[in-house]
């Protein structure tokens, strides 16, 4: 019951923290940008065409007021229209979402399988080539800018030893599987298209990986840093002691606690993945959510924009709480101190 | 006496820091790059080149003797627009710092300090700002302005303040209630010198560490809100503009890339060494 209460509790915080959210941008985009409608109709529209659409869009009314009609159509599904596509922004974003989320969701997938194991190697090897390497490895990975990765890897993947594709989530000749989930990955399998698979696959290499390689190196120093923590420690001493062969000790004993800090900071580099999503995703021309905020910020869309900011304030929301509940379960003190404060 | 002390400890960390070459070589760098920028006009082969100085007789020049990181599509020098690019990038990271911490550390002592409804009103505005990814809420509020280095600036104070109010708060909270914070308010000591005499120098040393760290960060976001077409405006050098309007050329006009880019890393990666070699001398002093 604990567990449930404790995760209650984190969710109604969320939702405040969610609704802050809404606020702050709804004042910047209310407050900051002068007059929507006069943005949406252009330099030469009358007076009276402002007016009848100001009236239109609510715009007449008091802030609190629009605020209200904002938050309640934010619960029906209703964002407002985009001035670009004269769509409603919730369709735009169900379009564009997938592939962001297909692109971050595999770079965290490539952080998490080779940042991991290398950080426990370097551990293992303190101080020896690898682990030097590794040191490099990261601090080079940090101070490059992730579009000049993204610029590099396309040059070097689909210019210099032209296999991968360079732009784009499918190739011409490949029709797109059924729409399900709009994660053509999991679409693709689901309808047992293996060629699209494989195409959409061949796609998201170079992106992925431009994106995963600046956290990749910190994943690894942070784990790095955690195992060493662990394997000094009294119980890993005894176990040795009893002669647990070292294998053992790793797998068995040290893996799930030095995973709890390098769990967490996967949490943080999720966040930043997200936000140089917006500079990959410019360099590949991958058609995804963050391009389109890039370009509905340049055109002033406002409507977009706030929609594009609270969705992947939701994402990130979710990511944290996917992190929450790993780093309990891998933490059992975690579970039961949230326990005993439930029942007190 | 207090003199002799700081002086002392000065020296201790100065020692700790010397011994690391990586800091050296970091402190290097940054001392170049801070030169290059101070005395960019002096420096730069073709200070014209840092503005609108068309010359399209010259243009797309690969790297000579002339031209070492050649010329673009006007017959701009490269070399001279990147050294121009250093000094936009310092200062876009000197004004955010300058913005954001002290507003920063001001919300966090206070939030900490004096605890109850001003703690709740500014943390959870904080936890506002910090549930979406900085660079995300960043453009969001570029949205609302024209793009200009200025509105770039603006934007990333307005979301980087929150990394140094969860600091401070965390340290006012741990400190407040140590003996010699209550040893000063027995002596009667009012709430703004607590605050200032007591609770704001333990803040200090973690302020300057992370803002050591932080100087390359913040130049990357910038390069980053450029890149993107949101900052620095095309006849402005900015780092992050240069490459994003080389890349149109890649990969014959490689030069107009590959230099700003590899700028924009030595940039970067000097400050983070320095920031690194400070934070392992001033951290456990």
């Amino acid at each position: 019951m604990g567990v449930v209460l404790f995760l209650a509790r984190r969710l109604g915080y969320s939702v405040v923290v969610l609704l802050g959210l809404s606020i702050l941008i709804f004042t910047i985009s209310r407050v900051l940008p002068g007059n929507p409608a006069r943005l949406a109709l252009g330099p030469y529209a009358t007076q009276d065409q402002v007016a009848s659409l100001e009236h239109q869009m609510g715009l007449d009314k008091p802030l609190p007021v629009q605020y209200w009609v904002y938050v309640t159509g934010l619960f029906r599904g209703d964002f407002g229209m985009s001035f670009q596509t004269r769509r409603n922004v919730a369709d735009d974003i169900r379009h564009y979402l997938p592939a962001t989320i297909e692109l971050v969701a595999l770079s965290i997938v490539w952080i998490a399988l080779f940042g991991i194991p290398l950080g426990s190697l370097s551990a293992k090897h303190k101080d020896k080539w690898l682990d030097n390497g590794v040191r490099l490895f990261s601090f080079v990975g940090v101070a490059i800018a992730p579009f000049v990765i993204a610029l590099l890897l396309q040059f070097i993947g689909a210019y210099l030893i032209p296999i991968f594709p360079a732009t784009g989530r499918l190739g011409m000749m490949v029709s797109a599987p059924p729409r399900i989930t709009g994660l053509l990955l999991i679409d693709s399998l689901i309808s047992g298209d293996m060629r699209a698979f494989g195409d959409a696959l061949w796609h998201l290499v170079l992106p992925s990986f431009a994106l995963a390689l600046g956290g990749l190196g910190q994943i690894a120093r942070i784990s790095r840093a955690s195992t060493t923590d662990v394997l000094e420690k009294n119980y890993v001493e005894a176990a040795r002691g009893f002669g647990i062969p070292d294998r053992r000790i790793m797998s068995k004993y040290a893996l799930k606690p030095s995973l709890i800090p390098t769990v967490t900071v996967l949490g943080l580099t999720f966040a930043s993945s997200i936000g140089n999503a917006f500079l990959i995703e410019q360099v590949f021309s991958w058609p995804g959510l963050a391009k389109y905020g890039v370009r509905a910020i340049l055109r002033k869309d406002f409507n977009s924009v706030m929609g594009v900011v609270l969705v992947i304030g939701v994402v990130f929301f979710v990511a944290n709480f996917i992190v929450d509940l790993i780093i309990g379960y891998l933490d059992p003190r975690i579970r039961l101190r949230k326990e005993q404060q439930g029942n007190n | 006496m207090k003199r002799d002390v700081l002086r002392e400890r000065f020296g201790r960390n100065w020692y700790r820091f010397r011994r690391n070459p990586i800091s050296l070589i970091g402190t290097g760098m940054v001392m170049l790059v801070l030169l290059l920028a101070l005395f960019a006009p002096f420096v730069a082969p073709h200070p014209e080149s840092a503005g609108r100085g068309v010359d399209l007789s010259s243009s797309f020049l690969p790297p000579s003797s002339a031209h070492w990181f050649g010329t673009d599509e006007v017959g701009r020098d490269v070399l001279s627009r990147v050294i121009f690019g250093y000094r936009i990038s310092l200062y876009l990271a000197v004004v955010v710092l300058v913005i954001s911490v002290p507003l920063g550390v001001f919300l966090g002592l206070l939030a900490g300090y004096l605890g109850g409804w001003v703690e709740t009103l500014i943390m959870r505005i904080t936890d506002v700002f910090l549930s979406i990814p900085a660079l995300a809420m960043a453009l969001a509020i570029c949205a609302a302005f024209t793009p200009s280095i200025d509105k770039a600036m603006l934007a990333v104070s307005c979301v980087w303040w929150t990394w140094y109010c969860r600091l401070v708060y965390g340290i006012a909270l741990s400190v407040k209630n140590e003996e010699f914070v209550q040893a000063s308010y027995l002596l009667g000591a009012s709430r703004l010198r607590i605050l200032v005499r007591d609770i704001l120098p333990n803040c200090i040393s973690p302020v300057i560490v992370k803002m050591s760290l932080d100087m390359g960060i913040v130049m990357l976001f910038g390069a980053g809100l450029s890149f993107l077409g949101l900052g620095v405006q095309p006849p402005k050098p900015g780092l992050g503009t240069m490459i994003s309007y080389g890349s149109q050329y890649l990969p014959e006009k490689w030069w107009l890339t590959v230099f700003p880019s590899f700028a924009l890393f030595f940039l970067i990666l000097g400050f983070n060494l320095f920031g690194d070699g400070l934070r392992d001398a001033l951290e456990d002093s």
